[in-house]
């Protein structure tokens, strides 16, 4: 059934794109995403795929555009990173509240500024409160599964949010590695045809779609809007039992890596999950009792999966690829809540912004107990 | 209000169906002009009734009538768009 490929995370996803073969997709390209939407269109131009692809004049009009194209009854997908995603943010809130099951991929890239276009997650945890459900891609095989699922998740019936699917800028995105590709014929059949339940050009039943909402309803629509992304974490499960059945690839909303018995673990997102395993694996083999849990739905933020995954590890350290500044780290703040009162120790460190590589060395020092709020900066770290 | 609905009631991203857009007679917001048609001149392009952005503008099949001022904000589009010159805003 599979074929293995030399392939990018970007020219992965733009297989998966291809495969499911979305009616509308308007996009405006930037580093490091750029790849996915330029391989996709070649695909298009090939005739390789019938997708509309829309050629708008920024991300504010592409994610409009989307919104327009998935709730007029297209199955929509988009693309961006980083400065794209800012442009962005004020729409993405919009898509979420319209509860439009927009499919985008995002190249995790640094926000400006200074100006830089290397990986860290700032530009996710930017849209962290607008209510549209992340997933985090460990290698170019999970950004190219987690878009065949993310169709699926967006138009679960309990769900309709956009899903983002994130992998990392260049570590992933330019990276090449064999990936596994599901045949062209089975992906139609896995991701099925696109259905919501009001679309806009069902003529014969006329809507208002995103309307004023005063003091006396606000409230309510942002709680129905919670419910459904609250909803997601079953749906995951549910949609990638599937995808497991089909591929023989298991995926959960959170994976657990060597935790039983381990007295001390990090919790991290993307790809530094993969460079973390090697380090478990090597420190594992020398005896010491270390695990990693990585986060592959940060939104919604598994909590009680998170719980029970840590529940009897000693230490936990908590890597975040985004700062908030006056602030506790995202990922961090996430565990911190999710542990409340469990008893485990917790801490963490800010590492990798703008790009910078985080070596196994200084996996090996977090897992031997070393305190350092900021791996990998030179100088005296401001406190956490 | 009396009956107001709890938040797992309500339509799903708040999508109003059938859509409520003729119970709102937004005429009600008016100030000022009124659009008055010489329908000697009107030469049935239905420009106006393309371009009016509420439901101001009554036919009669396909042919132009008149106006409805419950759905009129006296905006003065229909005067603009019109190329014969048959509409014309005045006082109310």
């Amino acid at each position: 059934m599979s074929d293995l490929q030399l392939l990018t995370g970007g020219e992965a996803v733009a297989h998966a794109m291809r495969q499911i073969d979305p009616d509308v997709v308007p996009v405006y390209p930037i580093t490091p995403q750029t790849p996915i939407i330029q391989t996709f269109a070649k695909f298009v131009a090939d005739g390789k795929a019938r997708t509309e692809i829309v050629n708008v004049e920024s991300e504010h009009s592409a994610m409009s555009a989307s919104i327009g194209a998935a709730l007029a009854g297209a199955r929509t997908m988009t693309a961006t990173s980083s400065q794209g995603l800012a442009l962005m943010a004020e729409v993405v809130y919009i898509a979420a509240s319209m509860r439009a099951p927009i499919v985008m991929a995002l190249g995790n890239r640094a926000l400006s500024g200074p100006i830089n276009i290397h990986c860290d997650h700032s530009d996710s945890m930017l849209i962290r409160d607008s209510g549209v459900i992340q997933l985090f891609a460990e290698n170019a095989q999970e950004a190219y599964d987690l878009t065949l699922i993310a169709p699926r998740l967006a138009e679960h019936p309990d769900v309709l949010l956009p899903v983002l699917v994130c992998q990392d800028g260049f570590t992933i995105t330019h990276s090449a590695e064999p990936v596994a590709l599901l045949a062209d014929e089975a992906v139609p059949a896995f991701v099925r045809d696109y259905f919501i339940p009001h679309p806009a050009l069902d003529v014969s039943r006329p809507t208002t779609q995103g309307p004023f909402a005063m003091p006396d309803y606000y409230f309510e629509f942002r709680r129905q809007q919670a419910a459904a992304i609250e909803a997601a974490t079953e749906a995951f499960e549910e949609v990638a039992a599937e995808f497991a059945f089909l591929t023989g690839r298991p995926y959960g909303v959170i994976e657990e890596y060597r935790l039983d018995d381990a007295a001390r673990a990090i919790v991290a997102l993307g790809s530094t999950a993969g460079t973390v395993k090697d380090v478990v694996d090597e420190l594992r083999d020398a005896g010491e009792a270390v695990g990693l849990l990585k986060i592959t739905s940060f939104r919604p933020f598994p909590a009680a999966a998170v719980t029970r995954a840590l529940a009897g590890v000693k230490t936990v350290t908590v890597l975040d690829r985004a700062d908030s500044p006056g602030g506790a780290p995202p990922l961090r703040a996430e565990v911190a809540n999710a542990l409340y009162g469990s008893g485990c120790e917790l801490d963490g460190a800010v590492y990798g912004l703008g790009g910078r590589d985080l070596h196994p060395a200084d996996i090996r020092a977090v897992f031997a107990g070393a305190t350092s709020s900021h791996i990998g900066l030179r100088g005296e770290p401001c406190p956490v | 209000m009396a009956e107001l609905s709890a938040w797992n009631e309500l339509p799903i991203g708040a999508t109003v169906q059938p859509a409520g857009a003729p119970r709102a007679l937004t005429g009600g917001w008016r100030t000022g002009e009124v659009p008055a048609a010489d329908v000697s001149k009107c030469v049935n392009c239905l420009l106006c009734w393309l371009y009016c952005p509420d439901s101001a503008i009554t036919l009669d099949g396909e042919a132009f009538t008149g106006f409805d001022l419950d759905y009129c904000k006296g905006c003065g589009i229909c005067a603009e768009v019109c190329p014969a010159d048959a509409i014309a805003m005045v006082a109310e």
